[in-house]
């Protein structure tokens, strides 16, 4: 076949990142941010699975995932914290908010309230010094024994880091952490669209009330 | 564990299989087309409406009221109470010989068609078996519904005698998968997953189906099969996105279009073609999009991506504004990203709003149906501010004859596959249906025959499977009227992996041509071994296959062969007018290449014309 050669063929000199977007021939890497996104999901079985799934697929970089139900019957909160350039965010939401269980999709702004709940069991040979810390993060002690104390500390994510940092000078023998679950402040629907029902003894409300970070 | 655990699970291994093909063959034969629509639809309201008994007879109610014609298949243990109550229905059954001659069948049914196709299976093995044809069906966007059987849901988890978890298995590749666990719901569960499958972009969806479900007894009708309120997207689009397209249309001094398997499957072609010669806009296509624009049109640039045209790669290269529609922008289509389109900006049409900037970036998203949304830019560009696309057009086609598409022939030596898949084409009509399997006799088909209608080529594009070629001829075959001619171009390789249904075509007697390009090689592993792989043959050399022509005579279908040029004009002719399953053994150059090429990852306007330009 005739034609010119590759080399001699016209190339335009313009350039695409990763994501596809038109770029100067020189761009560094993108950068990457956290973001928390809210999923109203249908309560039926295998729907985390389907999310879990979903993200391990497409290799999309996750925190931390918390599920619970909501005021509504048969409705569930799936909260995911991800760390990705914007473009993988903006696919996470677009993937999720396709599965079929998924009723809406929300990503929660700055002052969104967040939190987390850590169980931490140190070494029992100061119990006074553990219990002064616990007060100062607002905790509980759950279990005190000779040998060990576990406490439960809430609070959004740079409190918890903070609270295992104190605890860790009495050596810390296990943790286990939630993830972060969130929901819009205000009257801001947390995800879009939603219609929140309302339920008196909803330990939903009630545990936020007082949050204040 | 060996033994089923209950009567109900026995397996046909232990029972005499039904001698049922003769009446399948009967049940089977095409309809006489005489039903009026308003039959059909009276039909669909009765099976909607009438109490069905059983959660099987639910399944097989939905499958009528949902309109199903027919369904491929094979029975076993777990899915024996929906074939019982199948062989009182309206629905006809085609037997397959494997599962995944089923799937594939279903899936080039529904193309064809443009409703869903329909599979079935038994659980275990039959359900894994359809894998392959569901991930084909997912990655194509075809939409399909796959019944599996199950063990009865109180041995669920159990490692029970053929369990799997096929919803776990399958929730990757479908669109949504149901796991029926209630025979009052289970009919009204199959309508909505045949109807979401149907639903913006299709896909395809999976009901399992556990045996004390189907056995179950329910007088619950199964009522018109509907999608999720949820899964049903807006038509249109935001008439913002459409106003800021449409200009970017219009100050475009080099317009291209793109046309994705979306506007197939969206029914968009005639807008689609009409847009493009309104404006005088050139078009490429996507290989899945192959048919949405004719071949044989001034305007058209054929296929862009690794084996495309290079005139479509250098247009893709150069263009300025690149007008896609219902693309998923494949990596076999852009190459390396950072170097496709780099000068355009992107304005980019899907009904799925998880496709616009997954890949490449949309300067210009427009989220909507491809019909509807073309007829919009249409109406915003408006006739008089259309782009001048006068010297982008001459350039396109000097770049027509600068890189055309052709080979060498020599008589003497073998055959050019290019040569055989000419032949064809020449000898048979334009709305002709080409199936494939894949590698190079499946680019070769792509590149040598002119397509010029939609839905006219059925292959597997994101998935790549070889074996897809005869079982989508025979869905093909089912689906398609019966003036319309069916080919298959099959590699040997790609061949023996699905040849059994050979015996399926013979039985239904199916007018169908299977053409071999048979290099004796797995020849597309074999054409990178020569260019990545210092020509270290290993694994890729098939000189061990049998005679295609005389195993074909042994299922009862037809054979052929070509050795030389001489024998094609014959053979074509009589391959053709042979009414029946013919398979034309074709002898061609083994070393053979499908050139041009873009090497994985690289530009598109570097395609290779030979191996040394790689
Ligand atoms: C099921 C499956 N297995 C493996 C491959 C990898 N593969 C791609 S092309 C090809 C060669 C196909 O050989 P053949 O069918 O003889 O066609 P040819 O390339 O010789 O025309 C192979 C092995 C595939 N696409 N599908």
């Amino acid at each position: 076949m005739a034609g010119p050669t590759p080399e001699e063929r016209p190339h335009p000199t313009g350039r695409r990142d990763e994501h596809g977007v038109r770029k100067e021939p020189d761009h560094g890497p993108e950068p990457t941010r956290r973001a928390t996104v809210s999923a109203l999901v249908e309560d039926e079985p295998g729907v985390l699975a389907r999310a879990a799934g979903l993200f391990r697929r497409r290799q999309f970089n996750i925190e931390s995932l918390t599920v619970g139900p909501t005021t509504v019957e048969g409705h569930s909160r799936i909260t995911l914290v991800v760390e990705e350039t914007e473009a993988g965010i903006e696919q996470a939401k677009k993937q999720l908010a396709k599965l079929t269980p998924v009723i809406a999709v929300g990503e929660l702004s700055g002052d969104a309230v967040a939190a987390e709940l850590v169980l931490l069991k140190v070494r029992g040979e100061e119990p006074d010094k553990v219990h002064a810390i616990t007060s100062m993060y607002d905790g509980q002690t759950l279990d005190a024994g000779p040998r060990t104390i576990t406490v439960q500390i809430t609070g959004d994510e740079t409190t918890i880091d903070d609270a295992i940092d104190a605890f860790d000078q009495f050596g810390i023998i296990e943790i286990a952490r939630t993830g972060q679950t969130a929901l819009e402040r205000g009257d801001s629907p947390t995800t879009p669209g939603e219609e929140p029902g309302h339920s008196a003894g909803s330990t939903d409300d009630d545990e936020f009330t007082n949050y204040d970070d | 564990m060996n033994e089923p655990a209950t009567p109900d699970a026995a397996s046909p291994e232990e029972g005499d299989p039904e001698g049922r093909t003769d009446d399948e063959r009967e049940r089977s034969e095409p309809t006489d087309g005489t039903d009026t629509a308003e039959e059909e639809a009276a039909a669909r309201e009765e099976a909607a409406t009438r109490e069905p008994g059983s959660g099987a007879a639910a399944v097989v109610a939905a499958l009528e009221a949902a309109g199903v014609e027919t369904a491929f298949g094979v029975q076993g243990g777990a899915i024996m109470p929906v074939y019982d109550a199948l062989s009182a229905s309206t629905v006809d059954h085609v037997t397959m010989a494997h599962e995944q001659g089923a799937v594939h069948a279903a899936d080039a049914y529904g193309i064809v068609r443009g409703d869903p196709g329909v599979c079935m299976a038994t659980s275990g093995p039959g359900a894994t078996n359809l894998v392959t044809g569901i991930a084909d069906a997912s990655m194509d966007s075809d939409a399909m519904l796959a019944l599996t059987g199950q063990v009865p849901s109180d041995m669920v988890g159990s490692d029970a005698f053929q369990e799997t978890d096929t919803v776990g298995v399958t929730a990757p590749i479908t669109k949504h998968n149901y796991f029926a666990n209630d025979s009052d719901e289970v009919g009204r569960t199959v309508g909505e997953a045949f109807a979401l499958a149907n639903t913006g972009r299709p896909g395809p969806t999976l009901v399992d189906l556990p045996k004390d479900v189907t056995f179950g007894e329910t007088d619950r009708p199964v009522g018109e099969p509907t999608a999720p309120d949820r899964a049903v997207p807006d038509l249109e689009a935001d008439e913002e996105q459409v106003e800021a397209a449409a200009r970017a249309i219009q100050t475009a001094e080099r317009p291209l279009c793109l046309f994705g398997g979306g506007v197939i499957k969206g029914d968009a072609t005639e807008q689609a073609r009409a847009f493009a010669r309104e404006f005088e806009i050139p078009v490429v296509t996507t290989m899945p999009g192959i048919g949405s624009f004719p071949e044989d049109d001034d305007l058209c640039l054929s296929w862009a991506g690794m084996h495309g045209t290079g005139y479509a790669n250098m247009a893709i290269t150069h263009t300025d504004c690149l007008i896609a529609v219902g693309t998923r922008f494949d990596d076999r289509l852009t190459g390396g990203v950072d170097t496709f389109a780099p000068e355009a900006e992107v304005v980019h049409v899907d009904i799925d709003p998880a496709e616009i900037s997954k890949n490449v970036h949309a300067d210009y998203p427009v989220v909507g149906d491809a019909a509807t949304v073309i007829d919009q830019l249409d109406a915003a560009i408006g006739y008089g501010d259309a782009p001048d696309t006068e010297s982008w057009r001459a350039q396109c086609d000097e770049w027509r004859e600068r890189y055309p598409m052709d080979y060498a022939i020599d008589p003497d030596e073998p055959v050019k596959p290019q040569f055989v898949v000419e032949a064809f084409d020449a000898a048979m009509d334009d709305d002709a249906y080409v199936t494939t399997g894949v590698g190079q006799h499946q680019m070769w088909a792509a590149q040598y025959w002119t397509f010029t209608t939609p839905r006219t080529f059925v292959s597997s594009h994101g998935l790549g499977t070889m074996g897809y070629g005869l079982p989508g001829a025979i869905g093909a075959r089912v689906a398609a009227d019966d003036d319309r001619e069916v080919i298959s171009f099959e590699g040997d390789g790609s061949f023996l992996m699905t040849i059994q249904e050979l015996s399926v075509a013979v039985r239904e007697h199916l007018d169908i041509t299977v053409v071999v390009l048979n290099n004796e090689y797995i020849g597309m592993v074999r054409q990178w071994q020569d260019a990545f792989f210092e020509g270290n043959h290993m694994a890729s050399q098939y000189d061990w296959m049998p005679e295609f022509d005389t195993l074909a005579e042994a299922f009862g279908a037809k054979g052929f062969r070509i050795d030389e040029y001489d024998d094609v004009e014959e053979v074509v002719e009589a391959a053709l007018a042979y009414d029946g399953p013919s398979v034309v053994d074709a002898h061609i150059d083994p070393e053979e290449n499908v050139y041009p090429m873009v090497a994985s990852g690289a530009a598109n306007g570097q395609f290779a014309l030979a191996e040394d330009q790689l």
